[in-house]
């Protein structure tokens, strides 16, 4: 069977992966104008500046839009039915997701719900998947409630 | 208005399933077709454009044309609304007199077509592919659901997309699929793309076709009456779906279509016939919206009260569009045919007697878009 895609990084883009083999979301944003953007590139494109930075972003997000695809690509053919997402990270920026941790129906998914970044590996690739954003479990011994 | 024309328009022979012709081929067949519906003989062209592969070189090549003009173009399914752009651009100019632009694809036999292939490090190959994204079923898709929410448009509204153009392919022998659906058969065909059903999504056929573009002032030299190239607009947004800008209209739609009908100088009620590259059901509805001929939100239940169909205000993709007639792939060029029938009174499904037909491209996904204003009487 064909293997998933595994995305081959780019020197303008290896510092997103590395960030997502350390587990952190690192994106850009420009240190001039302060937008954040992603997909990573050496300019900024709201305003032109070269003058940009990577910061650690939140890893949050909300489901902005999806897909339930049921004609899956090459290397997809074991999971079923499952979502082809947009989410918009909680500093702004967009981004083609998976969602996980929940089943891939209309009635789970829905719209403008928290999630939390996850990494999946793929290949020599930490790949950022989205999940539920957990409630916060019960204290743990000597924590503050 | 640009003064300039369409003098020919042909499609190839047939469209559907045609094993026995080559990509090259169905370009070949829609160029003779074109310049013989011209009148003119291939010596008389003197520019050249598509898109590759095959691309513009080897359809000159193949057909004995030695271009002074050259135009490749490749933005997708829009590609050929562009060409007709920048042909109107060359002529004005004088760098061509004659222009050829044709198409053609083998988009469901594959023979003789280019592998599809994405790079890995492209940014979609990083940034998407690696989700599953395959086609654009499961791109093109994917901004449905947030526009459904915003705006209240409903499963149903959106199946009647593919219910009214249907009643248009009924009355076009030619196309693919004529028999009458119900938004019932429509929400019962087999899911592709959550929320889009198979009678959602286009055919993928293979075909071709081509078209004659010169001056105005030839206009009379003709067999065929004189299509005016009113207006024209082009614009781009996006490569990657996920980064287009909002999920509930098109930035390209719109700045095409404003720009064509500024040249044009008209409006939304001038428009007495309109083409909408219909890839998928939702984009009429973003089409509709974007060239300002309903508000925001308000296209699917335009479409779902009938003003679209036949007997209604707005004929809109009377062909059958991508959903019932043909879809090789890169539709833009089968919409442009249409508007060129309808405004020679020659259609299959005529639509009256219009004066002026809009064609709205897309390409890609949301990617690029062009609008051609076009009129049976220059202004």
């Amino acid at each position: 069977m064909t293997a998933k895609p595994v995305p081959v990084p780019t020197p303008e883009t290896q510092p997103f992966w590395d960030g997502c083999a350390e587990g952190v979301l690192r994106i850009q944003r420009c240190a001039d104008c302060g937008r954040p953007y992603f997909y990573p590139r050496p300019v900024c494109p709201a305003c032109g500046s070269r003058n940009v930075e990577w910061f650690t972003a939140s890893g949050r997000a909300t489901l902005y839009s999806y897909v339930i695809n049921h004609r899956p690509a090459p290397g997809f053919e074991d999971e079923g039915p499952h979502a082809i997402a947009v989410v918009e990270l909680a500093e702004g920026p967009r981004m083609m997701t998976s969602i996980v941790g929940v089943p891939a129906t209309p009635e789970t998914l829905q719209l403008d719900m928290p999630l939390q970044v996850r990494f999946e590996r793929r290949g020599d690739i930490s790949l950022p998947v989205f999940g539920p954003l957990e409630p916060p479990g019960p204290p743990g011994p000597g924590e503050a409630r | 208005m640009t003064g300039v024309i369409i003098a020919g328009a042909a499609e190839t022979d047939r469209i559907g399933r045609l094993p026995d012709h080559s990509t090259l081929q169905l370009h070949i067949e829609g160029a003779l077709n074109a310049v013989a519906d011209a009148g003119l003989a291939l010596r008389d062209i003197d520019g050249i454009a598509t898109v590759a592969s095959p691309g513009p070189v080897q359809v000159a090549h193949a057909l004995g044309i030695t271009p002074g003009w050259i135009d490749g173009t490749g933005v997708g399914g829009t590609s050929f609304l562009l060409h007709v752009r920048h042909a109107a651009a060359a002529i004005r100019a004088g760098y061509a007199r004659t222009v050829l632009i044709t198409h053609g694809e083998s988009g469901r036999s594959r023979v003789g077509a280019a592998p599809f292939r994405l790079a890995a490090s492209s940014p979609p190959g990083q940034f998407e592919a690696p989700y599953g994204t395959f086609g654009p079923t499961t791109t093109f898709t994917i901004p449905v659901l947030r526009y459904m929410k915003e705006y209240g448009l409903t499963h149903e509204q959106l199946a009647y997309v593919a219910v009214a153009q249907r009643r248009w392919a009924a009355k076009n022998p030619r196309a693919a699929f004529r028999d009458p659906i119900t938004v019932e058969d429509v929400l019962a065909s087999r899911m592709v793309a959550y929320p889009f059903h198979l009678l959602e999504c286009c055919l993928v056929t293979d075909g071709g076709g081509a078209l004659v573009v010169t001056s105005a002032e030839r206009a009379a030299e003709f067999p065929e009456p004189a299509v005016h190239i009113l207006g024209t607009g082009e614009s781009s947004e996006t490569p990657m779906i996920s980064q287009m800008a909002d999920f509930t209209e098109s930035g390209a739609f719109r700045l095409a279509g404003r720009a064509a009908f500024a040249e044009a100088g008209i409006g939304p009620s001038d428009v007495d016939h309109l083409m909408i590259y219909d890839a998928f059901a939702h984009v009429p509805i973003y089409g509709l919206e974007a060239l300002g001929f309903t508000g925001k939100g308000e296209a699917g239940p335009f479409i779902a009260d009938g003003n679209t169909e036949p007997g209604g205000s707005l004929p809109l993709n009377t062909n059958g569009g991508g959903l019932s007639y043909t879809h090789t792939g890169m539709y833009g060029m089968f919409a442009i045919q249409e508007g060129v029938r309808q405004l020679r009174g020659e259609a299959a499904a005529q639509a009256g007697d219009p004066q002026i037909s809009v064609i709205l491209g897309n390409g890609g996904m949301f990617a690029t878009a062009a609008v051609l204003v076009l009129g049976r009487h220059p202004r």
